[in-house]
């Protein structure tokens, strides 16, 4: 793009654009304007995204502890530390088991109380909110509410008390990892929080549904019920899903809250972030091996998301909307 | 918008009926589908419920031998009392919160607002090349480049700061993704008519689009505030000193610490909390609409 178009005032539009447009002059100017508009944006995206990333995978190849501008070259020496570091290929095992369960049960619980909610004639507004609520809430918050006061591993806690009168003695949640009862501990929380938010995307996508569909459906002699569930309902909120799942997948990637509050100091249970956090700002301040953790896991999301997004068509149907 | 068509319905004809009941499976009878969401709604009430109990209780019915469900006695002094102790910096950090959550969401809103329109409406020959650019940060989630995202900010001396606080937190490809989407769906004849009557791109914008998609703004605000009130990792790592701490960090901070006051802890997460039950009380209807507009976290 010539540079010119953007400075004469009042100058005659370029040849290429298109001929109806009313007068073009500095104001007027489309590449003018579009980098006015664009400029604050691509500043900061370069400066607080493209930079930090190129540095950081410049960092990589250095040893670099205490210090952002090391002298020392390394290679790929701490690719292979961290490639061979137990704690962090464990973290990405914890990952994945996060993830394995956390993606379908958020899924299978926020797609269950939008149908509950969707169905309902009154009241739908306040159960709405009541499951939304949550949301409001932070992972800091939840894990204090959980951590101290539903799964105090102590007899004062809410479930040691209800377990208690069942006569089961009182379980240790969250300082031992065997048996893993912390998993049950996560899992709820972050249930309990992003449940609500998801449901809303369900609810919106059942409302959407042509309800000629079902009207059809029942003509041909489906039953109500698990029949056109699986048949309309299911393959109708398809695009949702589709997006939810990779929502889903995405937000358990950046698990760190409440895995660091609810575990804290405990060396097991540690995902990517809260072993890529010790790394590089812990004690050690190793600089170099976080950001070759931080390269090696962006390499990884990305590969995963292209990957999704070839199987399920992300973006698409999304976009058609 | 399908969310906020009115919630209280006429009396349905049968026919109409017969086809709601079929929604999502139709087998579940009133009575029962009303106790379902009753229980499920328990549960999801339950944590709130204890967060208020506790916070209003004193320490001894906090972790009594005897847990009971309703405190002794109600303690409204340890809402004063959590204010006034020194040892808990507690008031400075929820006043760093709403100073980096409100410049955060102002921040955001201007600089992704312009950038999203410019990629969705004005031409120019190389837009998709820029919005290739900006896609591509999406596929490199924020929380992975807090390791070097620390490393620049401490270089630039922003530690313990609101700019570090702020700033390189504003340059969300997502919220730009999701305002290009809605002006793509925003009717063209407004903008054209500004312009014939000789308002440039700017002025169009100000003075046409942006008074015109304030519900969205409204969406895009409150959900950006939330996420600004209640983000951890990025506040952790950059405010080390505790006057610098937000909300969370501070909490955080009590939760991992040696000697625990329960009922100050707990009432602080309350507070922490109540500012965003007030937004979600008076912001809900755009709150549910924006989030189904874009079906996306920003």
């Amino acid at each position: 793009m010539s540079t010119t178009s953007t400075r004469g005032l009042a100058r005659p539009a370029p040849a290429k654009a298109a001929p109806a447009r009313p007068r073009r002059g500095l104001r007027g100017s489309p590449t003018f304007n579009f980098w006015l508009f664009c400029g604050p944006f691509l500043v900061g995206l370069a400066i607080f995204v493209y930079a930090p990333i190129l540095w950081s995978l410049w960092l990589s190849f250095f040893e670099a502890r205490f210090t952002v501008t090391p002298d020392k070259f390394v290679g790929f020496e701490n690719y292979t530390y961290m490639l061979t570091n137990d704690d962090f290929v464990g973290s990405l095992g914890t990952f994945t088991a996060f993830a394995a369960f956390i993606v379908p049960t958020t899924w299978a619980l926020s797609l269950g109380l939008a149908l509950l909610v969707n169905r309902l004639r009154f009241m739908r507004a306040f159960f709405r909110s009541v499951f939304f609520l949550p949301t409001a809430c932070s992972y800091v918050a939840a894990s204090l509410i959980w951590k101290m006061s539903i799964f105090s591993g102590v007899r004062f806690g809410l479930m040691n008390t209800v377990l208690g009168w069942f006569g089961i003695e009182n379980i240790a949640w969250l300082v031992d990892p065997d048996p893993p009862w912390y998993w049950l501990v996560i899992v709820t929380a972050r249930l309990w929080l992003q449940s609500g938010f998801y449901m809303i995307l369900f609810l919106a996508a059942l409302q959407n549904i042509p309800g000629e569909l079902y009207e059809a459906a029942a003509i041909d002699g489906a039953k109500p019920g698990w029949q056109t569930f699986r048949h309309i309902t299911l393959p109708q909120l398809r695009a949702t899903s589709t997006a939810v799942i990779l929502l889903l997948l995405i937000a358990a990637y950046q698990a760190f809250d409440e895995f660091y509050n609810l575990l804290s100091k405990t060396t097991w249970g540690r995902p990517p972030l809260v072993e890529l956090y010790y790394k590089a700002l812990g004690e050690s301040q190793d600089y170099g091996a976080g950001s070759a953790g931080a390269v090696i896991l962006t390499v990884l999301i990305c590969a995963v998301t292209l990957l999704q997004g070839k199987f399920l068509g992300f973006g698409r149907g999304e976009e058609a909307k | 918008m399908t969310t906020t068509t009115p919630e209280v319905r006429e009396p349905a004809k049968p026919a109409e009926r017969a086809r709601r009941d079929r929604r999502g499976g139709g087998v579940m009878s009133s009575t029962g589908l009303y106790v379902a969401t009753g229980i499920a709604g328990f549960f999801f009430l339950v944590p709130f419920y204890l967060l208020v109990r506790n916070a209003l209780s004193t320490d001894t019915d906090i972790t009594g031998e005897n847990w009971k469900f309703f405190p002794t006695d109600i303690q409204w002094g340890n809402i004063g009392e959590l204010f006034t102790d020194e040892t808990v910096p507690f008031a400075r950090s929820l006043w760093n919160s709403a100073v980096v959550a409100t410049l955060h969401t102002a921040g955001v809103l201007l600089v992704c607002s312009l950038a999203g329109y410019a990629l969705a409406r004005i031409p120019y020959k190389h837009a998709n090349k820029v919005f290739y650019a900006v896609l591509g940060t999406l596929m490199v989630p924020t929380a992975v480049t807090f390791v070097p995202s620390f490393v620049l900010v401490s270089s630039l001396g922003w530690v313990d700061t609101y700019r570090g606080l702020i700033i390189p937190g504003l340059f969300s490809g997502f919220t730009c993704f999701l305002f290009r989407q809605y002006f793509l769906g925003f009717p063209r004849e407004l903008e054209e008519a500004a312009r014939v009557d000789g308002l440039g791109y700017w002025g169009a914008y100000w003075r046409i689009v942006v008074p015109n998609s304030l519900n969205f703004f409204a969406a895009m605000a409150t959900i950006t505030f939330i996420n600004g009130w209640n983000s951890f990792l990025w506040p952790l790592v950059i405010g080390q000193d505790p006057g610098s701490w937000t909300v969370q960090v501070a909490l955080s901070n009590y939760m991992t610490n040696q000697t625990v006051i329960f009922h100050l802890i707990f009432m602080a997460t309350a507070m922490s909390i109540l500012p965003l039950v007030f937004v979600f009380l008076f912001l809900q209807r755009w709150l549910v609409q924006g989030i189904a507009q874009t079906g996306i976290k920003g």
